[in-house]
């Protein structure tokens, strides 16, 4: 086709394609639909970031009534269930959606309809999960699920009817997940442009085809708990009820067969991330792209035979305890393969520091301090004592906000040029960044010291003795969520047009076929398929 | 080899496989269901006791005397006394024994409960093996009604060595709803 017939075509379609509303509801282009997996995200983590910050407001002292311990349980319930699903999932699949045609030089996901189907089961889901809030108000229910994100039985079985809102909210999130992994996994088999082997895409796209099949192996698990969940609720049937013969600790084991997966699933994509971004900075190729493919695999492996690490404490007998905290251990080791591959990458590179750089290279430092904190966690002796402390709430921040969250927020500088057409900030984002970064130690690393000092997690008030890192705590807190204003004031600018035009390859290390587009993206991209060397 | 199918062909194809994976990775969900059952009974795990037809031919162990100790929980919701009538004994492995627990409704109103049993220590529990017992199955009792529930069982000679003390612990609860899965005898087996 010559040029200027593509470009007539290109005119010709123009003029149907719809605008306004008609054009978000019904798109089926995969920028569009990451564009609203991105907002829906984005204002996902400022809800759940509001339910973090009244938490902290309640524990900045003892003796504390702003929620009360029933709300209380609600806002912490909602706080990790929003975070998780609600920001962090749609975030990374909307990193996926926008860029992986690019990145292999397809003109879109091969399944467009489907994606659309998979964005939009999530804002239901999001209004399933918080509107018993609403009903309570009207004299309906008594509020939002409140067992805590692990939904435990009993508990789940007997509490009212926010349980019966979320598991139908973790139906709709496990639709949209699977449809999304299914249209991920399907573009990367069969849409990549001739010449791009599999051994030569991106290592973010790699991370991608890993987290979807993590997926579809485990969210299952999840829903069919969630089915048994609710027959046991309303229809006389006893999985969990000790009574009728079945196990509590059965929900247990199918919720972490899924929810150990789930850490990997939340964790993938911004490794990949990761991947792409320190090479460019570093103006070095990334290291050791054969051994990250490997240390993907293996760890996917083993992230499904390790789940009850997170039920030392449920009366497992030891034999039990020893294979599970060897197996824990175990897996460090590919991790550790990824985390010294990106030092590689960086070492004697010639290094700038940009903001993605700088989330980046936080990323290493956070994330490395809790999967170090998860270590001895996986000690079964030790998390005798550790289980459901503040030890483990440190633990998992330090895990899911050091990584993912910052590697998102990485993510997002480094790729919001290329999709605008503008620069953010850099002074903003220099402020961003270490408000961020000191805001985030001073609240979660007090709370290391919490745990080993014995508060438990889950709990709206507390003994005199822990006050002190409390109130530490909270304070870092509210300088953390203050913090993010400054993210969202830059999205803002680069959208809006009000930073520096972006070039077509944005950053001067930067590789890959997505720096070979115009910033912005034009709607339709590789709508000819280029020939990869 | 030169693609033969049209690439939305192809992509649909695989995506129903894929949804097929998901599909069996839901069913793998459910199945864990008696998957569990099934091998905590293998091993034992989880205090699941062992049952008998009968009492095993061949001698008892006169080398060893195992105390089998017994106690009873009433679970919040059932007004009932549920005591076991002794609280321990002596016996040898491969030996039959024979005890009873006696339930009274306390209440003015006729209420069934069901008994669930457990055994410690847990290496001990596959090794108890039941010949007759009255856990999962629905005891309805009228208002101020006692009965006399009666266990026999043995202890295999294969108990580890170290184990000297065995507690049998029945806890009883309400009954589940009439008509509905619990009374099932497969999903209520004993464990």
């Amino acid at each position: 086709m010559t040029s200027a017939a593509i470009h007539h075509e290109q005119h010709a379609h123009d003029d149907y394609e719809p605008r306004g509303l008609a054009r978000w509801l019904f798109t089926t282009n995969h920028k569009d639909i990451g564009t609203l997996y991105m907002l829906f995200g984005l204002i996902m983590f400022g809800v759940g970031g509001l339910f973090a910050e009244l938490i902290r407001w309640q524990l900045i002292q003892p003796g504390n009534t702003v929620l009360d311990p029933q709300l209380y349980n609600q806002v912490i319930t909602l706080h990790g269930l929003i975070m998780v699903f609600g920001a962090l999932m749609p975030v990374t699949a909307g990193f996926a959606n926008y860029l992986i045609p690019m990145m292999i030089g397809a003109p879109d996901m091969a399944l467009p309809r489907l994606n659309s189907w998979g964005f939009w089961l999530l804002p239901p889901a999001a209004v399933v999960l918080v509107l018993p809030f609403a009903l309570r108000y009207f004299g309906i229910g008594g509020g939002p699920i409140d067992t805590g994100w692990t939904i435990y039985a009993p508990l789940s079985v007997q509490a009212g009817l926010g349980v019966d809102f979320a598991i139908f909210a973790i139906f709709l999130l496990g639709a949209s997940s699977l449809m999304a992994s299914i249209n991920i996994i399907v573009t990367i088999a069969n849409l990549r442009a001739p010449g791009m082997a599999m051994m030569k895409i991106p290592l973010f796209v790699w991370s991608w085809l890993m987290t979807s099949i993590l997926l579809i192996a485990v969210f299952p698990a999840l829903i069919a708990g969630a089915a048994m969940l609710l027959t046991d609720r309303h229809f006389g049937t006893h999985f969990f009820s000790a009574a009728g013969g079945g196990d509590p600790v059965l929900w247990q084991h199918l919720f972490w067969f899924f929810g150990h997966p789930e850490v990997y699933i939340l964790l993938f994509p911004t490794a990949g991330i990761m991947s792409q971004i320190l090479p460019t900075f570093a103006r070095k190729p990334i290291y050791g792209y054969r051994a990250q493919v490997y240390a993907y695999w293996v760890i996917c492996f083993l992230s499904v035979i390790v789940w009850a690490h997170h039920m030392f404490t449920s009366g497992m007998p030891v034999a039990g305890q020893l294979y599970f905290m060897y197996s824990t251990m175990a897996i460090s080791v590919p991790l550790a393969v990824l985390f010294f591959c990106w030092l590689a990458t960086i070492w004697r590179g010639s290094l700038s520091f940009e903001t993605p750089m700088l989330f980046a290279l936080g990323y290493i430092v956070l994330f490395g301090i809790g999967g170090l904190t998860g270590l001895v966690l996986a000690d079964a002796v030790a998390d005798q004592q550790y289980h459901n402390s503040y030890f483990l709430v440190a633990h998992f921040h330090y895990a899911l906000f050091g990584g993912p969250i910052m590697g998102v927020i990485a993510g997002v500088y480094y790729w919001l040029p290329k999709m605008t057409g503008h620069m953010y900030s850099e002074r903003v984002g220099k402020w961003h960044f270490w408000l961020t970064m000191i805001a985030f130690n001073i609240t979660f690393m007090a709370q290391f010291f919490l745990g080993i000092a014995g508060m438990p997690r889950r709990i709206p008030d507390y003994p005199l003795p822990f006050a002190d890192l409390n109130m530490v705590s909270s304070i870092g807190a509210f300088m953390l969520g203050a913090s993010q204003l400054l993210l969202l004031y830059n999205i803002v600018v680069a959208w809006r047009g009000k930073g520096r035009t972006a070039s077509d390859q944005v950053w001067e290390g930067a590789q890959g076929l997505e720096f070979t587009l115009p910033s912005p993206a034009p709607r339709h991209t590789f709508t000819e398929q280029p020939v990869v060397a | 080899m030169p693609n033969q199918l049209p690439r939305w062909r192809t992509n649909r194809r695989l995506a129903w496989s894929l949804t097929f994976v998901a599909a069996a990775s839901l069913s793998f969900g459910f199945a864990l269901v008696p998957l569990y059952d099934t091998l905590c009974r293998l091993t034992g795990l989880n205090g699941k006791t062992g049952e008998a037809a009968t009492v095993p031919a061949g001698d008892a162990d006169l080398t060893r005397l195992i105390t089998v100790e017994f106690t009873s929980t009433v679970m919040p919701g059932l007004p009932w006394q549920f005591q076991p009538t002794e609280r321990r004994l002596q016996m040898r492995p491969g030996e039959p024994a024979a005890t009873t627990y006696v339930a009274t409704n306390l209440s003015g109103r006729p209420i069934d409960g069901q008994a669930v049993m457990s055994v410690t220590p847990e290496v001990a529990a596959i090794h108890l093996k039941k010949i007759e017992c009255f856990c999962f199955r629905r005891q309805p009792l009228q208002p101020q009604e006692t009965r006399t529930l009666p266990l026999v069982f043995f202890v295999s000679p294969d108990l580890p060595e170290d184990v000297r003390t065995i507690t049998v612990s029945y806890a009883v609860f309400p009954a589940p709803e009439q008509g509905s899965a619990e009374n099932r005898s497969d999903l209520g087996r004993e464990p």
